[in-house]
């Protein structure tokens, strides 16, 4: 998969929060074998915890996608944005523009806004959004050149809410890479989105919040590629009825 | 003077951004700044004067989703 000219190998994004532990997170990144993780941003005391933390990810070897969780208007997400950006030193940036605090569902209005705002300014931008497919086309115009469609609402583990629209999203996005991000609860979850030609997932809570993150890490990395090798090996359509498949020629009488 | 970091009332004898941050003892190189909600780049910390009862935020990095 290539991102902004960037050539990705594991198609699992992983977040970084929740974890029991900094030891337990370490741990899922090595197991989910990602390439990429989620950060944010938050208020530093003076003690200096954030620089501990931030030490800690790059050991990780992994490239950091820092988000604007959080931000509910486009001047928030566009500052917390140019903030990131210094801090990590990075030009990538996961917009998050929510616009609603129950089912923190993006404000694709907003998004395309701050999307069009960031982009002049040389960011690479990853919207979160949903599956609304002119959403889709004003994000690609504002210069994304990836879209990240909700699964089910953050945190929820619902799995994929609505699979025709991912379906849908392929379909007028061919060429464009797709992650469904939010709402992946288990392995089989992510295997569907795979198994409908999305590119990746992002996921955070269904491993973070397991018994085992490691383990749930590595359950999440092996669903990513069974879906994405079923994907590429075409799959059956589906039939009403029963088609045997053993074959009835040569089949012996016996009464 | 008087400002408000990360929505605390704190009391400052410095006044730009540059010697603020090392007055309340933040680790310059790891934090990113905003001023009345505007972003402040590092390169421009020196220059930027504060004044009485401005908000100032100072962000770190942090576990995300």
């Amino acid at each position: 998969m290539r991102v902004y000219g960037t050539e990705i190998t594991s198609r699992l994004l992983l977040g970084t929060a929740q974890y029991p532990s900094p030891a337990v997170l370490a741990a899922a990144v090595k197991s989910s074998g990602t390439e990429i993780i989620t950060v944010s941003l938050r208020r530093e005391t003076a003690d200096g915890s954030g620089a501990g933390f931030w030490d800690s990810l790059r050991e990780t070897g992994c490239r950091i996608l820092p988000n604007t969780a959080g931000c509910h208007s486009v001047q928030e997400a566009v500052t917390t944005a140019r903030m990131a950006r210094e801090l990590f030193d990075t030009p990538w940036i996961k917009l998050e523009v929510i616009g609603h605090s129950d089912t923190l569902q993006p404000d694709v209005f907003g998004l395309v806004e701050a999307s069009r705002i960031l982009s002049a300014e040389g960011f690479q931008v990853f919207p979160y959004t949903t599956d609304d497919l002119v959403a889709g086309e004003k994000l690609l115009e504002a210069g994304c050149e990836v879209l990240m469609p909700w699964g089910a609402p953050i945190g929820s583990g619902q799995g994929l809410r609505t699979p025709d629209g991912l379906r849908a999203m392929r379909a007028h996005f061919p060429d464009v890479p797709l992650i469904v991000d939010a709402g992946i609860g288990r392995p089989s979850d992510a295997a569907q989105a795979m198994e409908l030609g999305m590119d990746a997932v992002l996921l955070n809570t269904a491993v973070a919040k397991a018994g085992d993150p490691a383990g749930m890490a590595r359950a999440m990395a092996l669903a990513v590629e069974a879906g994405r090798l079923g994907y590429e090996a075409d799959p059956m359509e589906r039939r009403d009825m029963a088609v045997p498949s053993t074959p009835v020629l040569g089949l012996a009488e016996f009464a | 003077m008087k400002i408000i970091v990360n929505a605390e009332p704190r009391d400052v004898s410095a006044t730009d951004l540059q010697a603020v941050l090392h007055e309340l003892g933040f680790a310059c190189s790891a934090v990113a700044t905003a001023l009345n909600g505007s972003f402040v780049a590092r390169e421009q910390r020196e220059e930027v004067q504060l004044c009485e009862g401005d908000r100032l935020e100072v962000l770190a990095p942090m576990q995300g989703g």
